[in-house]
């Protein structure tokens, strides 16, 4: 009962995107999940790269344009690759990514409850 | 049994997981991208360096022969080091040298070109770096061979003289 | 040079030490006086070496390979002698340090500890000590000759000329090797077969002390990336940040285990796999940093070869403890049967249960990154979004149950004030409702975080009411961690900045405020010339505030850094960096208005407190 309690909410939650997302503009948030290639471990939006200042206009130019959010990830992913995404696309690829942690949370789940609860039988 | 098994999964999942690092030291850390091959050439419109008319891709690559497409700029060191092989490489009549102007200014660009001479058979201008994004370049220099609308070689970072010999190579 | 010596002799002596400790092992019933003469004699010689490497920055000895690669003689004294652990060698060093040091204090401060256990701690330590001593002379030695001398060093990477990153690292390494101590404790402790409560409230003055050095260190960490890495975050769940983070979940989760043995003899296996994890994810941390296998921020030294030996080194310890597990540890533990339903055990299992999920996602994510390239070559990012997307949800039953479980009695219990812990849950949720309601955000996923969060604040201020002095740091730590999650919420929430190119003299306006450029001003320093822009920011509503952004342009090496100018007071940070733009003649300018800043240093501040006061709480009950 519990577990599908914790369930439920989990995937409730687990269908909004991350904290104060609609408050931003939509090219901050974009820029926010690049990662900027020239430098090291840092995303578009926080890098003053010459790099990172083409790719902002660039996301700026594409929304004029009318594509949306997926579409520039994915135009930019042709180009270069998933490497340049922050938030990693649930794909064949990254079943692992995601589902490694929460397979995880409910194993401990299920041993505490194994080893601890239904000893009270 | 139970007390047996989970220990032989632990091992063998801690040599896997040591195997994988191992081979992962091996690996750069540092973006490298692919040389996608084959790749079709993007569209956009760009500006003429010297007339300021917007021309299309299709008009830039219109025949089917070689050009080389290189992302080049004033304040860039390394396009200093590349520059004798382009000029090498201009000599070739097999081949269009097409240049792209990288976020500079026109005066410091045309100083570079009449300094050094001009390579180059037409240039273009992408003021705000969002043609080269088109190309998936990050960087400057970036050079892309091109044979009937599509990359068949890409060299990132300046020409030299491997690089010269191999985009010879390809022409002949 | 005397460093090189005293090295080697260093690395000698661990073979006497392990013969005599293995000599000691079975013949008398008293620990050998003589074995700890000669660790303290080793920590002296690692001490002399590691302060001659000071020396040699000090006087910019440039013969030596460290100092010329990492110091230059324009640099002022306090960065010459903080260059020493600012680079691989200097700071493994620095390591290797304190590892000799906690051994001798280990060994003194557990006099009352069986000899049999004492000595194999001492040996299990000694495998680790000899294996850096390894790794030290072998790949990294900081004493390295050159010729001929060279005339000028190549200088310290400016970025890191900064006073708090001048105490990070020890203080981080503190914690990361006060691991060290636990994981050999566990392995003697299962060897000689020790395990007991008596075992647990010895090793958890240990426990306690790596986690508030780790707590520090990675503060001290997070409030220099605020402010010197120029783009206003704290936090950017960057690997090289993962990587400490790790233990310090995995810490927080054997302190609370700890407490549950102290109490009963329980869990304890599962204590003794986490003491091993703990430091486990400390060399892994280090095995990651320092080989260059991840992309990051922090950019350290990297050289496939010292990965390697890290890498070996980290799986010969891993395989050791892993069969000293198995072959030596005894379960006699059979009185699980009374541990169920509603009791503090339980809580802790579910703290457990959550910490582990956190530390899991923290792991995958860092790691997953090398697996997939290894395996299938391609290459992928893992940034803030997966972590927000995966954590955050799990924070609002984490911070409820933290709020609820110190509530409970040991072995079984009721809440018998149901009644009140409902009324304050009402009560923040409709105050989290009223504070959200008007801003376009997610209001259901906000409305609920928050809410926890000040159920927990509400929840352990009353406490400090209710109770006497029974756990008084254990209901501090969880009051400053539910300080630190509201603070980062509503810093989150009620963020927001501005992003712009100004010429001097321009003036950029939106309907919030003003932000004029007033004038630049240039000025020449030691090592770097310093260009300092003027702006003035009026909000209305609010003062008129100056700010002064600066431009460092370092002249060894060659680098530009921007210098934040940042105006702190209790309720809001204002934020402001200029930065260089190639070839314009304007500025790249960012203002940021964050509001309760301060209160995530202070929180996590209070939080290391908490762990001071569990100690003196400790002293006062005895």
């Amino acid at each position: 009962m519990k577990l599908l309690k914790f369930l439920t909410i989990f995937f409730f939650l687990f269908n909004f995107s991350f904290l104060n997302a609609q408050s931003e503009n939509e090219s901050n948030k974009i820029t926010k999940n690049l990662r900027c290639l020239i430098c090291q471990g840092q995303s578009i939006y926080d890098s003053d790269s010459e790099f990172a200042n083409s790719l902002k206009i660039l996301v700026k130019e594409k929304l004029e344009e009318g594509l949306n959010e997926k579409q520039i990830y994915d135009f930019l992913k042709d180009k270069y690759g998933e490497w340049i995404l922050y938030d990693p696309e649930f794909n064949k690829n990254t079943y692992f990514l995601w589902l490694l942690p929460i397979f995880i949370f409910l194993l401990g789940g299920a041993i505490i409850f194994k080893l601890f609860i239904f000893r009270k039988k | 049994m139970k007390s047996k098994i989970l220990p032989i999964i632990l091992f063998v999942i801690f040599i896997t997981v040591f195997f994988i690092f191992y081979k992962g030291l091996q690996n750069s850390n540092i973006y490298i991208p692919e040389n996608n091959i084959e790749k079709k050439i993007p569209s956009f419109e760009v500006k003429n360096f010297a007339s300021n008319k917007i021309e299309n891709s299709d008009q830039i690559f219109e025949h089917n022969k070689f050009y080389l497409f290189n992302i080049w700029a004033s304040w860039c060191v390394p396009c200093r080091e590349e520059h004798k092989y382009l000029m090498k490489l201009s000599k070739e009549n097999k081949i269009q040298l097409i240049g792209i102007n990288y976020k500079d200014k026109y005066r410091n660009a045309k100083n570079f070109l009449d300094e050094l001479n001009n390579p180059y058979d037409k240039i273009y201008t992408d003021e705000d770096g969002t043609i080269s994004i088109e190309w998936g370049a990050y960087g400057v220099p970036e050079s892309f061979l091109i044979y009937n609308r599509k990359i068949i070689k890409k060299i990132i970072g300046p020409i030299n003289k491997k690089s010269l010999l191999e985009i010879k190579d390809i022409i002949k | 040079m005397i460093g090189y010596y005293s090295l080697i002799f260093g690395i000698c002596l661990s073979f006497f030490i392990y013969f005599f400790s293995i000599k000691n092992l079975n013949d008398t019933q008293k620990l050998d006086t003589k074995i700890i003469k000669l660790v303290f004699l080793q920590f002296l010689l690692v001490a002399i070496s590691f302060f001659g490497l000071i020396f040699s920055f000090i006087k910019s000895d440039f013969s030596n390979e460290t100092v010329f690669n990492h110091s230059h003689t324009t640099k002022p004294l306090f960065y010459k002698i903080a260059g020493t652990w600012g680079n691989h060698e200097g700071s493994l060093l620095l390591w290797l340090l304190v590892l000799t040091l906690f051994l001798f204090l280990f060994l003194i401060k557990s006099k009352d500890q069986p000899k049999k256990y004492k000595i194999l701690t001492l040996l299990f330590q000694q495998i680790i000590i000899f294996g850096f001593f390894i790794f030290l002379l072998k790949t990294s030695n900081p004493f390295n000759y050159i010729f001929p001398v060279p005339q000028e060093g190549l200088g310290l990477n400016p970025i890191l000329q900064d006073p708090l990153l001048a105490i990070h690292p020890p203080i981080l390494y503190l914690g990361y090797v006060g691991t060290s101590i636990i994981f050999s404790s566990a392995l003697a402790a299962i060897c000689s077969n020790y395990i007991s409560q008596i075992w647990a409230s010895h090793i958890k003055k240990w426990i306690l002390v790596a986690w508030i050095f780790l707590t520090l260190g990675i503060l001290l960490g997070s409030i220099w990336a605020y402010y010197e890495l120029g783009w206003g975050g704290f936090w950017f769940w960057d690997p090289v940040e993962n990587v400490s983070l790790m233990p310090w979940l995995a810490l927080t989760t054997l302190l609370h285990c700890i407490l549950v043995l102290e109490k009963r003899l329980i869990l304890t296996s599962w204590v003794v796999i986490l003491s091993i994890t703990t430091f486990a994810l400390s060399m892994c941390g280090t095995f990651l940093v320092r080989s260059g296998i991840l992309n990051s921020v922090h950019t350290f030294a990297n050289d496939p070869e010292r990965g390697l030996f890290i890498l070996i080194f980290l799986f010969i310890l891993i395989f050791l403890s892993f069969f000293v597990f198995l072959f030596f540890y005894k379960d006699e533990t059979k009185n699980t049967k009374n541990f169920i339903g509603l009791s503090k055990e339980t809580s802790i299992l579910i703290n457990n249960w959550f910490m582990m999920y956190f530390l899991s996602v923290v792991l995958v994510g860092t790691t997953y990154p090398i697996f997939l390239e290894v395996i299938s070559s391609e290459k992928i990012s893992v940034g803030p979004p997966f972590y927000n997307k995966l954590i955050i949800p799990f924070l609002f039953p984490f911070l409820i149950a933290m709020a609820i479980g110190p509530k409970l009695k040991w072995i079984k219990s009721n809440i018998e004030d149901k009644f009140y812990l409902f009324l304050f849950f009402i009560i923040s949720l409709i105050l989290s409702t009223i504070i959200i309601k008007d801003l376009k955000i997610n209001f259901l996923l906000n409305t609920v975080l928050v809410a926890s969060a000040i159920f927990l604040f509400f929840i352990s201020i009353k406490e400090f009411f209710n109770k006497k002095l029974i756990n008084f740091s254990q209901n501090f730590a969880h009051f400053s961690f539910s300080l630190l999650i509201l603070s980062i919420l509503f810093n989150n929430i009620f963020s927001y900045e501005l992003i712009t190119n100004l010429k001097v003299n321009e003036t950029f306006e939106t309907e919030k405020f003003k932000i004029s450029f007033e004038s630049i001003d240039q000025k020449n320093k030691q090592n770097f010339k310093s260009i300092i822009g003027k702006f003035t920011i009026e909000e209305f509503g609010r003062d008129i505030e100056l700010m002064q952004p600066e431009l460092r342009i370092y002249n060894q090496p060659n680098i530009i850094t921007s210098e934040a100018d940042i105006k702190v007071n209790l309720f809001y940070d204002k934020f402001m960096t200029m930065n260089y733009v190639q070839n314009e003649d304007y500025f790249n300018i960012r203002y940021q208005f964050k509001p309760f800043m301060i209160w995530i240093w202070l929180s996590t501040i209070m939080l290391s407190l908490s762990g001071l006061l569990s100690f003196i709480q400790r002293k006062y009950e005895k």
